[in-house]
């Protein structure tokens, strides 16, 4: 068991699975030779041919149709979008061909296909490398939408997802790429060595989909949230000391419903944190679930802290991420409701 | 100071419309058999020529000429007459039964059979079409049964998609046919990344794409080229090139600038413009092209030249856009009546031959519709169970669909 970063994790991963199964191929921009924008991928084409690991023209929409496709051969595709922020191209493939291939044929085809997104901001992208749409995602049946929030999950859940007979939507915040990012940007970098999280064993292994993880016990409020917001809702717990269990869903759509209703049930209190902006954001959708299905365990009005409504900015980048103060502000206000 | 007359936007207009006689020279017609056989091997930008003139082997007198002839097996032929004839009786049959309310929706392809079926019978049997709604006639060739394919236009309990999907929408791996989209181009660049699999893993198979003149405006058309000159992909991308996009001539698509086939060439891909009415043109040019593919040398672009001949779909009425008579003026003619004049000359087939494998082909049909219609239909109530539209989401169903489930059935 070593100590990886994300990225390892990732690489680790995608390792594992062109190893076991010669269906699977890896193919984006810039992911072949060169290994990827954010190294993903490095030296894995060396390793498995050009056949197994190459590069794509600059056309997403093509990317993705060639990838159901290739689905539909018998393969298992798994590709990369440079920036989530760069997918829209490829959203009718995404939406009307892989999401519902299995659908309208009745079974006859399928598209077990993998797409890959660095999303999230925190790193001075601005509005086009900056961005989190995965309520675009879950929105739409038939798509499994996953974030992972550290480097064991990571590499579980991004096994899980390739050998997933349905189309994976896998998003990878970028920010925690290479440490566990808290939200305290002018704090020093803090690496993954050292973290629990990032123990990966070097083999085959899996973190079921559909899965979400009590990432810290508690019993005053539940916080359900995901990606880099897992590690800012800790800080935001740990400086204000209010003792909140903290699920990290994992897997968004389909979710682990029970596990939300088990924690909210418990606690009586809910607070959402999401980094994309807030209408009909996915956090609008677990509202609404927990309303639904905890509306008379409820002490206190549910608060979601999320981006605001507006372009990702570049130069305001830390007005607009929901930092550790902003969630530590809404665990006092859902407290204090009597 | 400039001499130019102010700015003025170019929209293309059809040459004809109702109450205006379509002037075809537009088509830039080539007599049958001038136009030369490139070798198998040609490299993309050396088929500029033949992406731009247009490859005819039938005659006025129905004789196959010049050097695309095929030289095919009679028997070939007239399998291929019998499969257009079927798909055309199919076609006939069906727009009446949505007349009559039978069926909620159809689309025919009177005036296209010989492109797609003269294409099936160039390709092996495992090799993967990508096709269109309105390639029926691959299943027919490839004996997709008629009554299955009746059962998904009724909508009925035996509708292979399970009612998923409007009339003309159907799918067969077993026969080679990608589930069709009713999103316009989304299957050409499947069909590419099929292809690219193949290549993949050293398989010999290879993938027909298809496409309308309408849809290579969309992005996936572009992407589609690129991807398939990149990689080489052992893929024959067919534009049908019928004139008319619903309501709008293949001008508005591009058409009156450049050629369909042009846009392959540019790409750096062999390209063919070929006369989609006859059957035996496209029987050679599809022939090249699978054996282009096949051995290695990459894709072929083909523009077939046709009409639609009837209304784009039983939703539409093209009489409020285009000339009345303009099929019975297409200077290509009708590709069913071609082949037959071509296999009487021959003397493949005798007149008494003709008929009676009309009057079979449409024997079979009456017989599939009763028998389809016997398993009841979409307007009767006898479709797959409401529970049934919870399944084939996801392969299995996830906990949230299980509670929908038993909220519809409640």
């Amino acid at each position: 068991m070593a100590s990886m970063t994300m990225i390892q994790a990732i690489r680790s991963a995608l390792d594992v699975m062109l190893e076991r199964d010669d269906n699977v191929v890896i193919f984006g921009q810039d992911v072949g030779f060169f290994g990827g924008v954010f190294r993903c991928t490095d030296g894995l084409q060396k390793k498995y041919g050009t056949s197994r690991v190459f590069d794509t023209p600059i056309a997403e929409g093509g990317i993705v149709g060639v990838a159901v496709g290739m689905a539909a051969y018998g393969l298992r595709p798994v590709a990369e979008i440079q920036f989530a922020d760069y997918f829209y191209p490829a959203y009718d493939q995404l939406v009307s061909e892989a999401a519902r291939v299995r659908y309208r044929s009745a079974g006859d085809f399928t598209a077990p296909i993998t797409v890959r997104m660095p999303c999230g901001g925190g790193i001075y992208g601005g509005q086009t490398h900056s961005q989190s749409p995965e309520a675009l995602l879950t929105h739409v049946c038939g798509l499994r939408t996953v974030m992972p929030s550290n480097p064991y999950d990571a590499k579980g859940l991004l096994i899980a997802s390739i050998e997933c007979d349905d189309p994976v939507i896998f998003l990878e915040p970028k920010r925690i790429y290479n440490g566990p990012f808290d939200g305290h940007h002018d704090k020093p970098v803090v690496p993954w060595t050292g973290v629990p999280q990032s123990e990966v064993p070097d083999g085959h292994y899996t973190v079921p989909l559909e899965s979400a993880a009590i990432f810290r016990p508690g019993t005053a409020l539940t916080v359900l949230t995901y990606g880099t917001m897992v590690w800012v809702a800790e800080a935001a717990v740990r400086e204000t000391g209010i003792d909140a269990e903290i699920i990290d869903l994992r897997s968004l759509w389909p979710m682990d419903l029970d596990t939300v209703v088990d924690s909210v049930t418990k606690t009586g209190r809910c607070v959402i944190v999401h980094e994309a902006t807030r209408t009909s954001g996915f956090g609008a959708e677990l509202t609404a679930l927990v309303q639904e299905h905890c509306f008379f365990h409820l002490e206190a009005p549910i608060e979601r802290v999320t981006g605001w409504d507006t372009p990702y900015p570049h130069a305001q980048e830390w007005a607009y991420f929901p930092g550790p103060e902003r969630v530590g502000a809404a665990l006092r206000r859902v407290m204090e409701t009597a | 100071m400039s001499q130019c007359s102010p700015l003025k936007l170019h929209v293309p207009e059809p040459t004809g419309r109702p109450g205006r006689e379509t002037d075809f020279s537009y088509l830039n017609l080539s007599p049958a058999g001038a136009v030369r056989r490139p070798a198998i091997d040609t490299p993309p930008l050396a088929t500029v020529d033949v992406a731009d003139a247009l490859v005819r082997v039938l005659d006025d007198d129905g004789h196959a000429v010049g050097p695309w002839d095929p030289k095919a097996d009679p028997q070939l032929l007239v399998a291929g007459l019998r499969a257009m004839l079927k798909t055309r009786s199919f076609d006939a049959r069906m727009v009446v039964a949505q007349r009559q309310k039978k069926i909620s929706f159809y689309m025919q392809s009177l005036g296209e059979e010989a492109i797609c079926i003269g294409q099936v019978l160039a390709l092996e049997p495992d090799d993967m079409c990508f096709p269109t709604y309105r390639q029926q006639g691959i299943l027919i060739a490839r004996g997709y049964g008629l009554v299955d394919m009746m059962c998904q236009l009724l909508s009925n309990d035996r509708d292979p998609v399970k009612g998923r999907q409007m009339p003309v929408m159907y799918s067969s791996r077993r026969h080679g046919f990608f589930s069709v989209s009713g999103n316009l181009g989304t299957q050409y660049v499947q069909a590419v990344g099929w292809a690219m699999a193949s290549a993949i893993k050293g398989d010999t198979r290879i993938a027909s794409a298809w496409i309308g003149d309408g849809a290579t405006a969309e992005a996936d058309f572009h992407s589609a080229l690129t991807f398939a000159s990149v990689y080489r992909a052992p893929v024959i991308l067919n534009i049908v090139n019928n004139q008319w996009a619903i309501s709008s001539f293949q001008g508005i698509a591009g058409g009156e600038a450049a050629t369909f086939a042009a846009h392959g060439v540019g790409n750096g891909i062999a390209s063919l413009r070929v006369d989609g009415n006859d059957f035996l043109a496209v029987l050679a040019t599809s022939r090249w092209a699978a054996e282009r593919a096949r051995c290695g040398f990459g894709p072929t672009l083909i523009e077939w030249v046709t009409y639609r001949g009837g209304a784009h779909s039983t939703s539409d009425d093209p009489s409020k856009y285009r000339p009345a008579d303009d099929w019975q003026r297409f200077p290509l003619g009708d590709p069913v009546a071609r082949l037959k004049l071509h296999l009487l000359a021959t003397g493949a087939l005798t007149d008494d031959q003709c008929t009676r494998m009309q009057q079979e082909v449409d024997e079979e049909v009456v017989a599939a519709q009763k028998e389809a219609e016997s398993y009841g239909s979409l307007a009767s109530g006898h479709v797959h169970d409401a529970s049934t539209m919870f399944d084939d989401v996801y392969r299995d169903v996830p906990a949230h669909l299980v509670r929908q489930r038993a909220q519809q059935q409640a």
